[in-house]
C-alpha cells in the first residue's frame, strides 16, 4: 500500500509538532520548576544579608558580591585581550600562516572543557604564581575561558563595518590606527558588547572552574586576594549538601532571573544595533 | 544595515577636536575611562598582597562546623574575618604545609609523612551507617556491614529483608570520611568499585534518604529525620556510647598547624576550645572531647 | 619605529594571547599528567579497569566508557529533537512566534547547568528508579540531561543554517510540485547538513565537557557499567569529584585524565574542522 506523500507530510509534521513542542515544554518546565518554589522566597533581605546556620538562613549577598567581582576581573582582562586579538586578525593581517595558527589556538581554546580551565587555573594561578584561591585566580581563569566568545563577535562585529567606512577615513588622510580606533570600533562596539554580555552569562554560570580557583568560603571578601563563593557555586554546594532545599531553591531562581536579566539587555542592544541605520 | 556612505551633508569639517560625532564619542570614551578608574579605585584597596584573614582549609566534614564556628567567632569579634572552605582533609594538609591557608581542617589522623605539622583536636564525630528510614532494618554486625561494602553480600534478601539489589553509597577517594571508615570499619576489605561515590556527606545523606535500597555512612553530627542510623554489634550511636568507648566509630576533627598557632588562629582555636566553642559543637551533634584516652584500634581483621 | 608600526606589533602581541595561553595550559597539565602516565603505562593507564587511587590503581577505562556512552546518549536525545526543533521553528510556525521563541530558546542555553542537573536530581532520578529500578543515579539519567542541555546549541546553531538557505531552494523545490515536507526533508535539510553537523559536533563538545551536572546525576562509582540504568563516571566527573582531595600521584592521575580529555577534545576539533572545510567545498 503506497502512502500519498500528503499522508506522509501529515505524518512528519505532526511527528515534529509533537516531539518539538514536547521538547520545549520539557525545558521551560524546568526553569518554571525553579522559579516556582524559588521566587516566592526572593525578598531584598536575601540579597543584602550573609549566610547564616551553615546556609540554613540568611541572604547571598557575599555571593553576589562574589560573582560580580569575578565576572568584573575576567571582563576586564578578556576584552582587551580579545577585542585587540580581533583588530589584529580583520585590521592587520591577510590570510596567512600567522593569522591560521592564531585562529586555531582560538578554536582550540573556545573547545577546552571548563574543568581542564579549572585544573590549569588551579595549577597555574593558585599554585605556581602562588596567588591562592582568590578572586584573582578565579577572575583570571574565567577571562581565559571567555576569551575565544570575545575574540569571535568582535572579529564578526568588526567584519560587519562597511569597508567603505574605513575607505572614507584612509581617503581623509587618517592612518590605520586613527580608522580603526574612531570608525571601526564605534561601529562595532555594539557586536562587541554582545560577546562580552555573553562572556558575563558565562562567567555567572560557571562552577567547576571556580571552586578550583576561587574556593568556596562565603563571607565578604576583604581584597581581590580572598577567596569568594559565587552564586552558582553556593547553589551547587546548597544542592549537594542538602542543608536547606529553600535556600537552594531561592539561589537558583536568583541566577536564572541573572542570567535571564543579562541575556535581555543583549537581546536589547542587538536589537538596538540592528535598527541603528 | 548601515548607509554605506556618509552622506555630504553629514561631513562636517574636520577641526583639531574632530567633528561633533568625535565629541560625542569623545565624551563616551571618557565616560568609559571614568568608570575604569572608579573600578580601579574601588579594587586597588583590594590589591593588598594578603588579604587580612584567617584562612582555615580541608576537609569537608569538619566544613560546616567550622563555618559555623567562625561566624560566631566573627559576631563576637566583628573586625576579624575567617575563610573557611572545603577540598578535602589531604588539600588542607597540603596548604597548611605550603603556607596557602594558616590552619587546616583534617577528619583523618595525620599520616606518617605529615607528622611534621602540628594537630590538635577539637571536636570527635562518630560514622553512623545509614538506610532508608523506612528500611526494616536495625542492626548490624560490623562483619555484615564489611561484607556489604565489600559487594559480598548483595541483596537485602541476604539480611532478611525483600529481594532487592544493595545499593551501596560511600564517600570518594582521598575523603578522611571515607578512610575513617575504610581503617575503622573495613580493614583490609575493598570498598566495592561499584558503589556510588558522592563528594559530600550530605550528598550520600540525601541519596540514602530518597532510595529505599541504599545504605551508606556519614558523619554522626548529620544524620536527620529522614535517615536511621544503624546499631552496630548492638550498640547504638549515641553520645553516651560513644563516651564511653562502646561505639567505637569515632574519629577526631583535627585543625592542623605549620607551628605554633598564634595572632588570630590561636584566638580562634582557643575559642573553640572553650566551653562556649565546644558547646556549638555539640549541638550541632559532635562529641565533646572530655577525658577520652586514645584507643585508636583498628578493625580487627 | 613609527608609531603606526609599535601599534601594529603590539597588536600582534595581544592576538597571540590565545595561543599562548592554549600551550600554557597545554604545558601545564602536561607537565602534571605525563610523568604520571610513564609511570604506571599507557596501556595499563588507558585500559586498565580498576580506579583506585589509595592503592595505587589508575585505570581510567571505565570512565572513557561512561564519557562515550553518556556523551552518545545525550546525542541520541539532542540530535533529532533539536533538529526537529529547528525545522518546527523555520518552517512550521509563523514567523512572528519563532521570533519570540528564539531568545527563549538561547535564554534557556545560558542557563548554568547545575540548575539542569539539580532538576536532574530532583525529578528525573526519582523518576527513573521508580519506574526501572536501580538507584536511578545513572547513564540514562546523565544521557537525559545532557541531551536537554546541548538542545539550545544544535537548534539554534541548526536553525541559522536552515535561515541562512536561499529562498530559491524552497521556492524551487514547491514550485516543482514538492510537498512542503518533502521540500524540508529532500531540499532542505541536506543543504543545511554542514550547518547541522557543526552544531552536532559542538553540542558533543559542550556533552563530554560537562561536570557539575553529571557528577549529581550520573552516581559515580568507579566500576565499568554495564548497562543504561548503571552509575557510571566520566573522565570530567572522574576529575571534578576526586580533585579537591588529591595530593601526591592521586592528584597527578587526575592530571593525566586531563591529558586524556585534552586529546580527545583536539580530536573533536580537528574533526570538525575537516568536516566543515568539506562542506563548505
Amino acid at each position: 500500500m503506497k502512502i500519498s506523500r500528503h499522508h506522509t507530510q501529515g505524518l512528519a509534521k505532526g511527528v515534529i509538532w509533537v516531539a518539538a513542542f514536547s521538547t520545549l515544554a520539557v525545558m521551560f518546565w524546568i526553569l518554571y520548576q525553579v522559579l516556582r518554589e524559588g521566587l516566592p522566597l526572593l525578598h531584598p533581605d536575601f540579597f543584602i544579608q550573609a549566610p547564616r546556620q551553615m546556609g540554613r538562613a540568611g541572604g547571598i549577598f557575599p555571593t553576589i558580591i562574589g560573582t560580580i567581582a569575578l565576572t568584573v576581573v575576567a571582563i576586564v582582562i578578556a576584552t582587551p585581550l580579545g577585542v585587540g586579538t580581533a583588530i589584529f586578525l580583520q585590521e592587520y593581517t591577510r590570510e596567512s600562516g600567522v593569522s591560521r595558527v592564531i585562529r586555531f589556538g582560538t578554536d582550540c581554546l573556545a573547545g577546552v572543557p571548563s574543568i581542564i580551565f579549572g585544573l590549569f587555573g588551579f595549577v597555574f594561578f593558585v599554585i605556581f604564581l602562588r596567588m591562592g584561591w582568590s578572586i584573582l585566580s578565579g577572575g583570571l581563569t574565567l577571562a581565559t575561558m571567555i576569551l575565544p566568545t570575545i575574540i569571535c563577535t568582535a572579529e564578526e562585529a568588526i567584519k560587519s563595518v562597511p569597508y567603505t567606512y574605513r575607505e572614507v577615513s584612509f581617503a581623509l588622510g587618517g592612518t590605520r590606527w586613527q580608522t580603526i580606533r574612531k570608525m571601526v570600533l564605534p561601529n562595532a562596539f555594539p557586536g562587541i558588547l554582545t560577546g562580552v554580555l555573553l562572556g558575563v552569562g558565562r562567567s555567572v554560570g560557571e562552577t567547576a572552574a571556580v571552586i578550583l580557583t576561587a574556593g568556596s568560603s562565603f563571607i565578604t571578601p576583604d581584597s581581590l586576594f580572598s577567596p569568594i563563593r559565587t552564586m552558582a557555586v553556593h547553589f551547587y554546594i546548597l544542592a549537594r549538601e542538602g542543608i536547606s532545599m529553600e535556600m537552594a531553591y531561592a539561589t537558583g531562581a536568583a541566577l536564572i532571573l541573572l542570567i535571564l536579566a543579562i541575556n535581555t539587555v543583549a537581546n536589547w542592544m542587538m536589537y538596538r544595533y540592528a535598527h541603528k541605520a | 544595515m548601515f548607509s554605506p556612505i556618509p552622506k555630504t551633508s553629514e561631513r562636517k569639517a574636520i577641526s583639531p577636536e574632530g567633528t561633533d560625532e568625535d565629541m560625542k564619542r569623545g565624551k563616551r570614551s571618557r565616560w568609559i575611562y571614568g568608570v575604569g578608574l572608579l573600578l580601579l579605585a574601588v579594587f586597588l584597596p583590594g590589591c593588598q598582597r594578603q588579604h587580612g584573614g584567617l584562612s582555615v582549609v580541608g576537609s569537608t566534614s569538619v566544613e560546616p562546623f567550622a563555618e559555623a564556628l567562625a561566624e560566631e567567632y566573627m559576631n563576637q569579634h566583628s573586625r576579624e574575618k575567617i575563610f573557611v572552605q572545603g577540598g578535602g582533609s589531604s588539600a588542607g594538609i597540603q596548604a597548611v604545609r605550603t603556607g596557602a591557608a594558616e590552619v587546616g581542617m583534617s577528619s583523618r589522623n595525620l599520616m606518617d609523612s605529615e607528622k611534621d605539622l602540628i594537630a590538635v583536636p577539637i571536636i570527635y564525630d562518630a560514622i553512623a551507617v545509614i538506610v532508608h528510614r523506612d528500611n526494616p532494618l536495625n542492626d548490624l554486625t560490623l562483619n555484615q556491614i564489611r561484607k556489604i561494602f565489600s559487594a559480598e553480600t548483595t541483596r537485602w534478601s541476604e539480611l532478611g529483608g525483600k529481594n532487592h539489589p544493595l545499593t551501596l553509597v560511600t564517600r570518594e577517594e582521598g575523603s578522611g570520611t571515607r578512610e575513617a571508615f575504610q581503617k575503622l570499619i573495613m580493614g583490609k576489605k575493598e570498598i566495592s568499585l561499584g558503589a556510588l561515590v558522592q563528594d559530600s556527606n550530605g550528598a550520600i545523606r540525601q541519596v540514602v534518604a530518597d532510595d529505599r535500597n541504599a545504605i551508606g555512612y556519614i558523619s554522626l553530627g548529620l544524620v536527620n529525620d529522614r535517615v536511621k542510623a544503624l546499631k552496630i554489634d548492638g550498640i547504638e550511636p549515641n553520645i553516651e556510647n560513644i563516651q564511653h568507648h562502646r561505639y567505637k566509630i569515632v574519629r577526631p576533627f583535627l585543625f592542623v598547624f605549620k607551628s605554633n598557632p598564634q595572632g588570630l588562629a590561636k584566638d580562634f582555636l582557643d575559642y573553640i576550645l572553650s566551653p562556649a566553642g565546644q558547646k556549638l559543637l555539640v549541638q550541632e551533634g559532635l562529641i565533646s572531647m572530655n577525658p577520652i584516652p586514645e584507643p585508636k584500634k583498628e578493625a580487627r581483621r | 619605529m613609527s608609531k603606526e608600526k609599535i601599534l601594529e606589533k603590539s597588536f600582534l602581541l595581544i592576538a597571540l594571547s590565545s595561543i599562548s595561553i592554549l600551550a600554557l595550559i597545554a604545558f601545564f597539565i602536561f607537565q602534571q599528567g605525563i610523568p604520571l602516565i610513564w609511570k604506571v603505562g599507557l596501556n595499563s593507564f588507558l585500559l586498565g579497569d580498576r580506579w583506585f587511587p589509595s592503592k595505587e590503581s589508575f585505570g581510567i577505562f571505565p570512565m572513557i566508557v561512561g564519557s562515550f556512552w553518556v556523551t552518545l546518549g545525550s546525542l541520541i536525545v539532542g540530535v533529532p529533537l533539536g533538529v526537529a526543533c529547528a525545522v518546527f521553528l523555520c518552517e512550521l510556525i509563523p514567523p512572528t512566534i519563532a521570533m519570540i521563541l528564539r531568545p527563549m530558546i538561547q535564554l534557556l542555553g545560558a542557563i548554568p547547568s547545575v540548575i539542569y542537573g539539580f532538576w536532574g536530581l530532583i525529578v528525573l532520578v526519582p523518576l527513573i528508579r521508580d519506574s526501572f529500578g536501580g538507584p536511578g543515579l545513572s547513564i540514562l539519567a546523565g544521557s537525559l540531561v545532557l541531551g536537554i542541555m546541548i538542545l539550545p546549541t544544535i537548534i539554534s546553531i541548526s536553525e541559522d543554517s536552515l535561515r541562512a538557505l536561499p529562498r530559491t531552494y524552497k521556492e524551487g523545490a514547491l514550485s516543482l510540485g514538492a510537498t512542503h515536507w518533502q521540500t524540508i526533508w529532500r531540499v532542505l535539510l541536506p543543504s543545511a547538513r554542514s550547518g547541522i553537523v557543526a552544531s552536532i559536533i559542538l553540542g558533543m563538545g559542550r556533552a563530554i565537557g560537562e561536570t557539575m551536572a553529571m557528577i549529581m546525576i550520573l552516581g559515580n562509582a568507579t566500576q565499568l557499567p554495564n548497562s543504561i540504568l548503571s552509575s557510571a563516571r566520566t573522565l570530567t566527573t572522574n576529575i571534578g569529584i576526586e580533585m579537591g582531595y588529591a595530593s601526591g600521584d592521586h592528584r597527578q592521575a587526575l592530571f593525566a585524565t586531563g591529558v586524556v580529555l585534552f586529546f580527545i577534545i583536539m580530536g573533536l576539533n580537528s574533526l570538525a574542522l575537516i568536516i566543515s572545510r568539506k562542506g563548505r567545498a
